[in-house]
């Protein structure tokens, strides 16, 4: 265990007098050894998170995050980082409630500026189902605590200046607007180190550049560890976070899962000066975007919707998206793109999440995140939850995979990618 | 953008077409004989490899025939375009 340097507006003074020499590495990088207690394979946020707080909450430390590439380097980073709690289903709503609560106090709890940015997403309404469709979120949000409103459309020009398109003699005319208050942006890698930095200081050991082969069961049919590149790592509980990789994984040791792999894409502009002061989502176009605090916009779209593995955009989704955009926003077509990318998902039958126990004993799954980097801080504290107890907390209870068993089915449509 | 090699229509891009989705494997025959994990099974376990899958597409702004396709999941290769199922 080691003492973790705290982070003040003090330190960064006291360590400029030493010109930023007595800085001490984030987190640590301690050899491999051949057993742990437990591993986490996958140092995304959900891996991360899921190592911090069953070292703060459980006080398990015995803990190796298995990560292939390196930190922040998967899907943490490949995402718009959008946070937000406007779901549809009775099962959704208190977790990602949750989770954005959770967010919200996350650069004092790790002691990591997270640039967190409550800056609310506002809701293009330009078919009356979609309008009736969020009327009716509104009503069930409202239960449970998360914010919707309903704008007029002056509101909405006043409040999104540059949204000059949808008008009355346009394609798709601008009805109304819904505002959720609750939705904020932050930075990804932050969310990655912080999380990396405060786990490390408990004892976790991270290891990158540490891919997983195979998933090793033992006789008894039980989860026995996992065979990388480095050796093979033992351990009597292994719980993956690899996002789209998950039944890559699974299928090594006879695991089917209801995952298909989906590629979901974004890109940025060059950085501008600030234009736009919320998130902007247009759910009937196809298009949503935010402005990052060094002034790029970020701009996401559908998914590309056949199985995919790969990390790039295809060009009919991209124009697609961009078509989409300028429709709404018809000045940013003077924008220069500056950078796309995609990552590849697993997309369970229903559209929610996994986080379960598997019919292997020992081996446990966190997948079907679609848009899981609101779900990170709620998501990592339920896979830990269930790493430490073998039960699953209330809050991840109704995304087990006994629901396909049992046909009970979370159809959630209140991811973006799920329309 | 896949440019997918109708058989009526002849090479077409991907924007003339829908997609319909994962091609599953032939409902079971007998019903009565299958059990309920394999019926679940079934319905919600496509397979999910890095590798060739097959699926359906739709060439709804073209011949309006339905398609099956051999699809590469890495590459986006196609190695094969047949009619119906």
């Amino acid at each position: 265990m080691t003492i973790m340097q705290r982070y003040s507006a003090l330190s960064l003074l006291r360590h400029a007098l030493g010109s930023h020499r007595g800085w001490a590495p984030a987190w640590q990088s301690p050899p491999l050894r051949d057993r742990y207690q437990a591993i986490i394979v996958g140092a995304g946020g959900h891996g991360l998170a899921a190592a911090y707080y069953l070292a703060k909450e459980h006080g398990l430390t015995d803990v190796a995050v298995l990560e292939a590439g390196w930190l922040g380097g998967g899907n943490v980073a490949r995402n718009t980082v959008t946070i937000r709690s406007n779901y549809m289903r009775d099962e959704s709503i208190p977790f990602y409630v949750k989770s954005v609560a959770m967010f919200d106090g996350l650069t004092r709890d790790l002691n990591f500026n997270m640039m967190h940015s409550k800056r609310t997403m506002v809701d293009v309404l330009q078919t009356w189902g979609m309008v009736r469709d969020r009327r009716r979120r509104k009503l069930i949000m409202d239960i449970y605590g998360s914010t919707y409103e309903d704008i007029p459309v002056a509101e909405l020009r006043r409040r999104v200046p540059a949204l000059t398109g949808g008008g009355p003699d346009s394609r798709l005319p601008i009805l109304g607007a819904a505002v959720h208050t609750d939705a904020a942006v932050n930075r990804h890698d932050a969310v990655a180190w912080g999380y990396a930095r405060a786990a490390s200081a408990m004892g976790v050991a991270i290891h990158q550049q540490t891919p997983v082969t195979r998933l090793l069961r033992g006789p008894d049919g039980a989860i026995e560890g996992v065979e990388t590149p480095r050796g093979t790592v033992r351990a009597k509980t292994v719980a993956l976070a690899v996002s789209g990789h998950t039944t890559t994984l699974t299928e090594t040791a006879g695991l089917r899962l209801p995952l298909r792999t989906i590629n979901l894409t974004a890109f940025v502009s060059e950085p501008v000066k600030p234009v736009v002061d919320v998130i902007v989502n247009c759910p009937d176009l196809g298009v949503y975007l935010s402005q990052s605090d060094k002034g790029e916009l970020v701009i996401g779209g559908a998914t590309d919707l056949g199985q995919s593995f790969r990390r790039d955009i295809k060009q009919s989704v991209f124009e697609d998206t961009v078509s989409a955009l300028l429709e709404l926003f018809p000045a940013f077509a003077r924008l220069k793109l500056m950078r796309q990318w995609g990552g590849h998902l697993d997309m369970a039958h229903d559209a929610s999440p996994i986080v379960s126990m598997t019919d292997i004993p020992g081996l446990i799954v966190s997948a079907g995140w679609w848009g899981g980097y609101k779900a990170i801080p709620a998501g990592g504290a339920g896979l830990a939850h269930l790493i430490a107890t073998g039960r699953p907390d209330p809050l991840v209870a109704p995304f087990g995979l006994n629901r396909f068993r049992n046909l009970d089915y979370v159809v959630e449509t209140g991811t973006t990618t799920a329309r | 953008m896949l440019l997918i090699d109708c058989p009526f229509c002849g090479p077409r891009n991907e924007s003339e077409f829908s997609f319909g989705g994962p091609a599953l494997t032939p409902r079971p025959s007998d019903p009565a004989a299958v059990s309920d994990a394999d019926w679940v099974d079934w319905l919600t376990v496509p397979p999910n490899p890095m590798g060739l899958v097959e699926e359906r597409w739709w060439h709804a702004r073209g011949c309006g025939s339905w398609l099956t396709i051999c699809r590469h999941t890495v590459t986006h290769e196609i190695t094969e375009v047949r009619l119906g199922r």
